[in-house]
């Protein structure tokens, strides 16, 4: 298939040709899930809350029924007591369905409002089942 | 209300009926907290058979708490993270739920 996948614990890197494997993902059989990013126009900027309590922004790709994700161009808000919010830049990432507790439609101009770097927050807490 | 207790009496599995719950509850102010602690208050878009839940127009109830979702407005649920969903009293008739719990529970156990 030409798809080199490397496992991680919190998300998979694929270093295949991405649209092809975007097109693959996209046969979305979850019609509600659907129905959810069609509303929020695919491409549309996400922040995506994971279960073990990080914040991840980027542009929804692709999905499946079973939430699995693929982000392009995600970066990591880190939100710290001390400094300000701190951007890890990670690239084009799948998230697995099982670690996504949240997606939030991210509405551009009140995201460039912020000032991330005045933002003291304590990091979110993992999920608890 | 009536259209409601029918349905409930149809349902086959206890999943079904808090789905068929949720689904009269579109368009409700609900407030889902979420098993990481998070609380976040907004309007009852959707529900699916996972128990999903979409919300629209959303604030969190402690924003100084949790400045990380400032800039969303919508946002999808997974079920699996809901802790509790806390709904306006006066939309649900406590009883009927009950029973109509309480009738599917008997009907799994058989």
């Amino acid at each position: 298939m030409g798809v080199r996948l490397v496992l991680t614990t919190h998300g998979v890197h694929t270093s295949c040709n991405a649209l092809k494997l975007i097109a693959v993902v996209n046969e979305c059989q979850n019609t509600f899930f659907r129905a959810f990013c069609l509303n929020m126009r695919l491409p549309g900027t996400v922040a995506i809350v994971t279960s073990d309590g990080r914040m991840i922004v980027g542009t929804l790709k692709g999905f499946d029924q079973t939430i699995n994700l693929i982000l392009d161009e995600s970066h990591e808000r880190v939100f710290s007591s001390t400094q300000g919010v701190e951007q890890v830049v990670l690239g084009l990432y799948i998230v697995r369905g099982d670690n996504v507790a949240v997606i939030g439609e991210i509405d551009d101009e009140t995201d460039s409002a912020l000032d991330l770097g005045n933002i003291r927050a304590e990091p979110l807490n993992s999920v608890v089942h | 209300m009536i259209l409601l207790s029918l349905s409930y009496s149809k349902q086959y599995h206890l999943r079904e009926l808090f789905y068929s719950f949720f689904k009269s509850l579109v368009g409700k102010d609900v407030v889902v907290e979420l098993k990481n602690d998070l609380s976040i208050c907004g309007t009852l878009h959707s529900v699916d058979q996972y128990l999903n839940i979409k919300l629209t127009d959303i604030s969190v109830t402690d924003p100084e708490k949790y400045p990380h979702m400032l800039s969303v407005k919508n946002c999808f649920i997974r079920g699996s993270v809901v802790r509790y969903v806390q709904l306006p009293a006066d939309e649900v008739d406590t009883q009927l739920l009950q029973d109509a719990a309480r009738k599917e529970a008997m009907q799994q156990k058989q």
